[in-house]
């Protein structure tokens, strides 16, 4: 490939890659992200292949491996170009039908359809689909058309036209004033707006300065940043090299964790691609601009999510924070200017360059603009990675979107912001998604996790989760974390043991507030959020759990029992063929009795007993009746047991 | 009646033949460090493709990387014990990785784990004593869809139930 020389070369470019391509040619895209590699896409792509080759098809037909296309739980998803049909849990016998059927004979394969869970009605376009639908998905959308490893599939929706904007035809400081004017806050955690940390950098003396992306995701549960640097990492290179030249830096950092390894391996060849194309490196698309990224895998600590701890761990260090007297923007890495912004906010920066602040800020709610990905997981039907305008309510993103809790379960909670977050009940379902709105509500933003909690989980068990996560990750260099922390997690445990005793919610409390006030940095300072979080709105829970040993949601192992309601055992054997302890007595026509001694308490037999006899029952708070005798246990089939 | 391997051994000199790999090792190390440029900022990075080729950190290593990179070796044990990552004992041949992610541990992650410890006596962060399996939990695998989500060598499981863990580790030898 030949170097790109000027913003007119990028533009001549672009029109030979789109001249080169026909629009009406069919091109299957089929999801390549990690969730969809889990349930087999590399498989389906193979044989897709395959299929084009033994049927003749070869060059007639594009086959195109993307990134993540939010809807994960579908997996494998395909989508077939123009029409933009979208089928859904492909397996590799589905393939040589697709290619037959609907590439050639341009028919509709029903089955591998999405049907509407609330009309049962088959949808065949992606955009008609509710889950896509109710998006607004201008960051992640293109993950789902370009193959990340092809900077002309970049190129041709556009990319890089932002940086040949901000080099040509902007000062340094028009671009900063842009990004200010923007209000565009930090998509990472904290909210900071990333024009006033630019501006900082660029007033501060020395001239070496550096821009760094973190991608170090250490929210569990949250897989956002991870998608967008697999499936777009051109958008956030982009995004990056126009921060560099706006606050005048030549080097770029990406600290990616290394449990990632597809973002690894894909923003590594987007890197040397870039170079090649004159994107990146010296004088940049010919405007004098020189700028290099290095990519530096971070070996798995939460913490070094943390502004200065992750910097610290870019110079080789363990990363532990350190005081914020002097902010990062000012003295950061190696002691100069930095700037570091979440993988999602420097994707938002080639928008809001080629669109403008006013377009941007017309999104959002009066002080959070633009869009937020969320990743909506746990207790929900339809799990992925969704992109809304902020101001969207919780409700709509559940239910509009998420289709709702799965197994006519009941709500009960959502937990947003991760370990710094909070849990939001059922009365804040119509609360609007933005930094300041969770906040006020005792939860947070973060990075955009958001778990959907049903009636089954605990809420006392969710903020002792937290903790325990916590603990865990604390770097230990100040006492109010180390030592802090530990304590509530001890006293969260024994309360979800049945061990909790009177003054143990105080004390809690004292904890907390010490942590809020005197810990380091913002883990231990935001640590007990999920505590007071789900004490604010859930305290009878707590309650129950210290004065009735008892667990309402009936999933503390300690204070919970599996029992065989004799009068509805039909000794199917099914629970115990599947109880992994052996501690299930029974045998053909003998009523089936839980050995509570040996029993685990996994659940597995509550869950494999047929409905139709849910025989099965899990009590709190009461005794295990007593078995019944011997004799008892025979079942004589025919509609009589014998007495 | 404890099988597990949790000691930091000085010189391990166990039978599966992993010290025997030490010679060549050493030259991989040097080919490692020469990718960096010899440069201490990169010792992370060092550390970390040692650790993905071989598995875990023996002490001649951490030596050879200190002397080469011009590091304190107590700085490289404060890494290399500092993440997770780094192991200073020997792996299983095949590593286990529970997820105990926020969305996991909702759809019953705990309950996967108790089993995995159930059927392989080990703890996470251990090995057992045939160097068969190694136990570890995750924060996060990103198929958060799929939860509860076990990894093992490499291989995602998703929708991990309790009863059907026996069987998936059955298939590894
Ligand atoms: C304990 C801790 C962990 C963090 N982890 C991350 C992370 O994984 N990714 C991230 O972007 N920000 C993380 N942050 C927030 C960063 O410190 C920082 O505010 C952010 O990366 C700045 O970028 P932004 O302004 O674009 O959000 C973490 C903060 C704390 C206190
Ligand atoms: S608050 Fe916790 S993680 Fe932060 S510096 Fe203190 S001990 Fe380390
Ligand atoms: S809860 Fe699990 S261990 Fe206990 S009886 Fe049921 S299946 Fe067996
Ligand atoms: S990984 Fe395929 S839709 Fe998310
Ligand atoms: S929480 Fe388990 S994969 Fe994300």
């Amino acid at each position: 490939m030949e170097r790109i020389n000027s913003a007119n070369e990028l533009e001549a470019l672009r029109k030979s890659i789109l001249s080169s391509r026909d629009t009406n040619k069919p091109c299957i895209t089929i999801c390549s992200g990690s969730a969809c590699h889990a349930s087999g896409s590399k498989e389906v792509a193979s044989r897709i292949e395959e299929e084009i080759a033994n049927q003749g098809l070869s060059g007639t037909v594009d086959v195109r491996k993307t990134g993540c296309h939010g809807f994960c739980e579908k997996g494998p998803i395909i989508v077939i170009h123009p029409e933009k049909i979208c089928y859904f849990q492909i397996k590799p016998e589905d393939v040589s039908e697709i290619v037959t059927e609907t590439i050639i004979g341009k028919k509709i394969i029903e089955r591998l359809l999405y049907t509407d869970p609330a009309t049962n009605e088959k949808i065949v376009y992606e955009s008609e689909i509710p889950f896509y639908k109710n998006q607004e998905r201008l960051v992640f959308g293109s993950n789902g058309s370009i193959d990340p490893k092809n900077l002309d599939d970049y190129l041709a929706i556009g990319g890089y036209s932002a940086l040949a904007k901000a080099l040509f035809q902007m000062t340094p400081g028009q671009v900063v004033e842009e990004v200010k004017k923007s209000n565009l806050r930090g998509r990472g955690g904290g909210g900071f707006p990333a024009g006033s940390k630019w501006e900082g950098s660029r007033n501060a003396p020395g001239d070496i300065k550096y821009v760094i992306v973190n991608a170090d995701e250490g929210d569990p549960g949250a897989y956002m940043d991870r998608s967008l640097l697999e499936g777009n990492p051109h958008s956030v290179l982009e995004g990056l090299t126009i921060g560099a030249y706006a606050v005048g830096s030549h080097e770029g950092y990406i600290y990616v964790r290394q449990e990632y390894p597809l973002a690894v391996e894909n923003v590594t060849t987007a890197i040397k691609q870039a170079q090649e194309y004159g994107l990146l490196g010296k004088n940049i698309l010919g405007s004098g601009f020189d700028f290099t990224v290095k990519v530096h895998m971070g070996a798995g600590a939460f913490v070094c999510g943390e502004s200065t701890a992750l910097m610290t761990a870019l110079e080789g260090r363990a990363g532990e924070p350190r005081p914020k007297y002097i902010r990062s923007n000012v003295k950061g890495l190696w002691n100069r200017p930095s700037v570091l912004n979440n993988v999602e906010t420097w994707s938002n920066v080639p928008l809001i360059i080629n669109n403008g602040a006013d377009w941007f800020t017309k999104l959002g709610t009066e002080s959070s603009k633009g869009t937020k990905i969320f990743s909506v997981v746990g207790k929900i039907n339809n799990t992925g990675l969704v992109e809304v305008p902020m101001g969207m309510t919780l409700r709509d993103i559940i239910y509009k979107i998420g289709g709702g809790i799965p197994g006519g379960k009941k709500f009960k909670a959502v937990q947003t912001g991760g370990p710094s977050g909070g849990c939001l009940p059922e009365e804040l379902l119509d609360l609007q998604v933005g930094f300041d709105e969770l906040t006020k509500a005792g939860s947070m933003m973060g990075s955009g996790g958001m778990i959907v909690l049903d009636e089954d989980t605990c809420m006392v068990d969710v903020a002792r989760y937290f903790l325990e996560f916590l603990t865990d990750e604390s770097c230990g260099k100040c006492v109010p974390c180390r030592e802090g922390i530990r304590q509530m997690l001890q006293t969260l445990t024994k309360i979800t043991q049945g061990k909790g005793k009177e003054g143990d919610i105080e004390l809690l409390e004292e904890l907390a507030e010490t942590a809020r006030e005197a810990a380091l940095c913002a883990l231990g300072k935001s640590a007990p959020n999920p505590f007071l979080s789900t004490l604010k709105y859930f305290r009878n829970e707590y309650e129950a759990h210290i004065k009735e040993k008892r667990c309402p949601a009936l999933s503390c192992k300690e204070l919970i029992a599996f029992y065989i309601d004799p009068k509805k055992c039909q000794a199917c054997t099914t629970c115990a063929r599947k109880c992994p302890s052996n501690a299930i007595i029974g045998g053909k026509n003998l009523i089936h009795m839980v050995d509570q001694e040996k029993c685990t308490k996994c659940g597995t037999c509550f869950e494999v007993c047929p409905p139709r006899f849910s025989a099965v029952k899990k009590i709190s708070g009461e005794p295990v009746p007593d078995p019944i005798p011997e004799e008892a246990r025979i079942i004589v089939r025919g509609g009589k047991k014998n007495e | 009646m404890d099988n597990r391997v949790d000691q930091i051994t000085d010189k391990h000199e166990c039978q599966c033949g992993h010290s025997d790999n030490i010679e060549g090792l050493s030259d991989r190390v040097d080919q490692i460090i020469d990718k960096h440029n010899c440069e201490a900022s990169s010792l992370i990075q060092v550390l970390l493709e040692i650790q993905s080729e071989n598995h875990w950190l023996p002490k001649e290593a951490l030596d050879q990387v200190a002397e080469r990179l011009q590091v304190p070796l107590t700085r490289i044990q404060q890494i290399a014990t500092f993440y997770k990552a780094f192991s200073l004992v020997p792996k299983g041949r095949h590593g286990i990785h529970v997820c105990m992610g926020t969305a996991c541990h909702v759809r019953g992650a705990q309950r996967v784990l108790d089993t995995v410890e159930n059927l392989t006596k080990i703890k996470p962060g251990e090995t057992d004593l045939d160097l068969k399996f190694s136990l570890e939990t995750v924060n996060c695998l990103g198929c958060c869809a799929l939860g509860p989500v076990v990894e093992i060598d490499g291989k995602t499981h998703g929708k991990m139930a309790p009863a059907e863990m026996a069987d998936v580790l059955k298939n590894y030898e």
